[in-house]
């Protein structure tokens, strides 16, 4: 009887060896789309009549199934990573796109005037003031691509050896080791939920500017002297 | 100095913003621009730093047009005070003030240096210097405003409805401290608001706008009271613009008298020879000059006086340094009809009758009416 940590050698890699695959290929796809969509969005920004057409190009790609991608691609980049990437990166562009761009438009036209009249340059403001009161949004919406995309590089599995923690459900079934599909749901889970609080914290980190529960509550808290005067 | 050069600002859909409109804004004071909401007094104050391109015209900056340099070197130059402060939220309250001289090229320990001399400038504690906007209130974020439109010291201020989104005692507050700051140091504030009390209380000269982005009146707020242009301004400073003009009027001019003055422990004969065939009451002050109510001199007593006898005397005026708006006020608050003048300490300098107030505003009336003949 075999383990529950016993990965079958078919799949050429250790129980952490398939972790690090699978996060691998699930997070730099989230990686990409972020640096595809930062662009992408502050053009919808800029030129309004962009969002609606860009929105529904990213939405109808969302729809394919990524069989349809791997079909197309495998002519191209054949039985690799890459084929599975490709398509989760276009993927994390739905969610994205309106992540940022909402986050960029929440800022407020005072903000932005105060920006403009102080004598900041279009990319300045970009940098300095628009992006990062974004931040809280751009997170919001890394969260949602990263679990997600955590979940969808299970099937690169339908094109052999590329699904890491998605073959072990296949391995499974094949050699009828039902722990081995509990192991990979599990770790997938663990997994999105560590990523996730990651982000959780990185965004804590990122907006101490940011009125939230505990904090906002502690930081409202006049000191003793001030509330004297 | 910033000379409006018959400026027109139309936009692509053939809607017209501001109208050939010309100003000479005077330095080191301020010039309010008043008006009902569209008639482009924000816009005419966002094309002097160029956030809106004017259509026809000129802006000259000390005699300089305005699209000689470079747009964010101009912008850098004046100070911008907006409506909800539109501090950035993502940094502290130092680093926000700090903006433009880092900007300029300070250093980071120079620039938050300077910062924390305008907070304290504005009014602000420096124990907010690490907090972040959120931590504020309304007129704390409205100080940082203007604390940040100061950091480099630039020449001219333009302010936009700065105090329109603040409740009125905390406006009041940030109106003196403006004038305050103005006094210390002597800017060329441009200063949009749709308030009349607003504009009449801090402006130099005011600019009253109609819709259309046309100019009705350009004038000092006592001659706007006095001699509004047409019957748009004259609608526009409201009903009793008679009364607010008196604002204007000091109140130096009137005669105080001190013979119906009695103190609490005069004596008997002191109290018979106090009072005068002017003033049918005698004013009670307490030992140290200050006033407790007037009194029928029936009424009063050696050794002591009965509070129930008392009659309210309002609330007295700074003798001297108030208006004659604020003598008055104090005549018509007291039902003896009597204003009481005390000094900065509030002991009393001595009582005027609703009667002499009135003459004193004729008299202002009067002279008024010789300047503007003179003037002519």
């Amino acid at each position: 009887m075999s383990g529950f940590f016993d990965i079958p050698s078919d799949l050429q890699h250790s129980w952490l060896g398939l972790i690090g695959l699978h996060l691998r290929e699930a997070l730099l796809p989230v990686l990409a789309g972020l640096l595809i969509a930062l662009p992408l969005s502050q053009l919808c920004v800029r030129f309004r009549w962009l969002y609606p057409p860009v929105l529904w190009v990213t939405t109808v790609l969302y729809a394919i199934p990524s069989l349809a991608f791997f079909v197309v691609l495998i002519d191209y980049t054949g039985q690799t990573e890459l084929t599975v990437m490709i398509p989760l990166t276009v993927y994390t562009l739905v969610i994205l796109v309106p992540a940022i761009v909402d986050g960029v438009r929440s800022v407020p036209q005072e903000t932005l005037a105060a920006a403009t009249a102080m004598g900041f340059g279009p990319v300045r403001r970009y940098v300095q003031v628009q992006l990062p009161i974004a931040v809280p949004a751009i997170i919001a919406g890394l969260r949602v691509a990263t679990v997600s995309s955590i979940s969808l590089v299970s099937v690169g599995a339908l094109i052999g050896n590329q699904g890491a923690l998605g073959n072990l459900i296949n391995d499974a079934n094949i050699y009828n080791r039902p722990e081995l599909a509990v192991n990979a749901v599990l770790t997938m889970a663990v997994l999105a939920i560590l990523a996730d609080g990651l982000l959780v914290g990185v965004r804590l980190l990122m907006t101490p500017w940011m009125p939230s529960g505990a904090r906002a509550r502690r930081a409202q808290r006049p000191e003793p002297e001030v509330a004297a005067r | 100095m910033i000379r409006i050069d018959s400026v027109t600002k139309r936009y692509p859909d053939g809607t017209v913003a501001v109208d050939r409109l010309s100003l000479e804004i005077p330095d080191r004071s301020i010039t309010v621009l008043v008006g009902p909401s569209g008639c482009g007094k924000t816009t005419t104050l966002r094309m002097i730093n160029r956030m809106v391109e004017p259509s026809e015209g000129t802006i000259l900056i000390d005699g300089k047009d305005s699209r000689q340099q470079s747009v964010n070197t101009l912008r850098r130059s004046m100070g911008y005070v907006i409506q909800n402060a539109g501090l950035f939220q993502h940094r502290t309250i130092v680093d926000n003030i700090a903006t433009v001289p880092r900007m300029l090229g300070w250093g980071k320990e120079k620039a938050r240096a300077r910062a924390r001399e305008l907070m304290e400038r504005v009014g602000l504690d420096g124990s907010l210097a690490k907090r972040y906007p959120y931590q504020l209130s309304g007129g704390q974020q409205q100080r940082v405003g203007v604390a940040r439109a100061l950091a480099a010291d630039p020449p001219v201020l333009l302010m936009d409805e700065p105090f329109s989104a603040v409740d009125p005692i905390v406006r009041k507050g940030l109106q003196d401290e403006l004038l305050r700051i103005q006094d210390e140091l002597g800017k060329t504030i441009v200063f949009v608001t749709h308030d009349i009390d607003e504009a009449v209380k801090i402006g130099t000269m005011v600019a009253v706008m109609r819709t259309g982005g046309k100019l009705a009146q350009y004038a000092p707020p006592a001659e706007l009271l006095s001699n509004p242009a047409d019957a748009f301004v004259e609608d526009f400073l409201g009903t009793d613009r008679g009364i607010r003009r008196l604002s204007f009027f000091p109140s130096a001019g009137l005669r105080l008298l001190t013979a119906p003055v009695v103190a609490v422990d005069a004596t008997a004969e002191q109290i018979a020879a106090r009072g005068t065939s002017e003033a049918p009451y005698l004013l009670v002050t307490d030992v140290d000059g200050r006033p407790l109510g007037w009194i029928e001199p029936g009424d009063l007593t050696a050794g002591g006086v009965d509070a129930t006898r008392l009659v309210s005397y309002g609330r007295p005026f700074l003798a001297g340094t108030d208006s004659l708006r604020a003598a008055l006020d104090c005549a018509v608050l007291s039902p003896t009809g009597w204003a009481v003048g005390v000094d900065a300490e509030g002991r009393v300098a001595g009582v005027v009758s609703q009667q002499a107030i009135g003459e004193a505003i004729r008299g202002a009336h009067a002279e008024g009416r010789t300047d503007a003949q003179v003037a002519r």
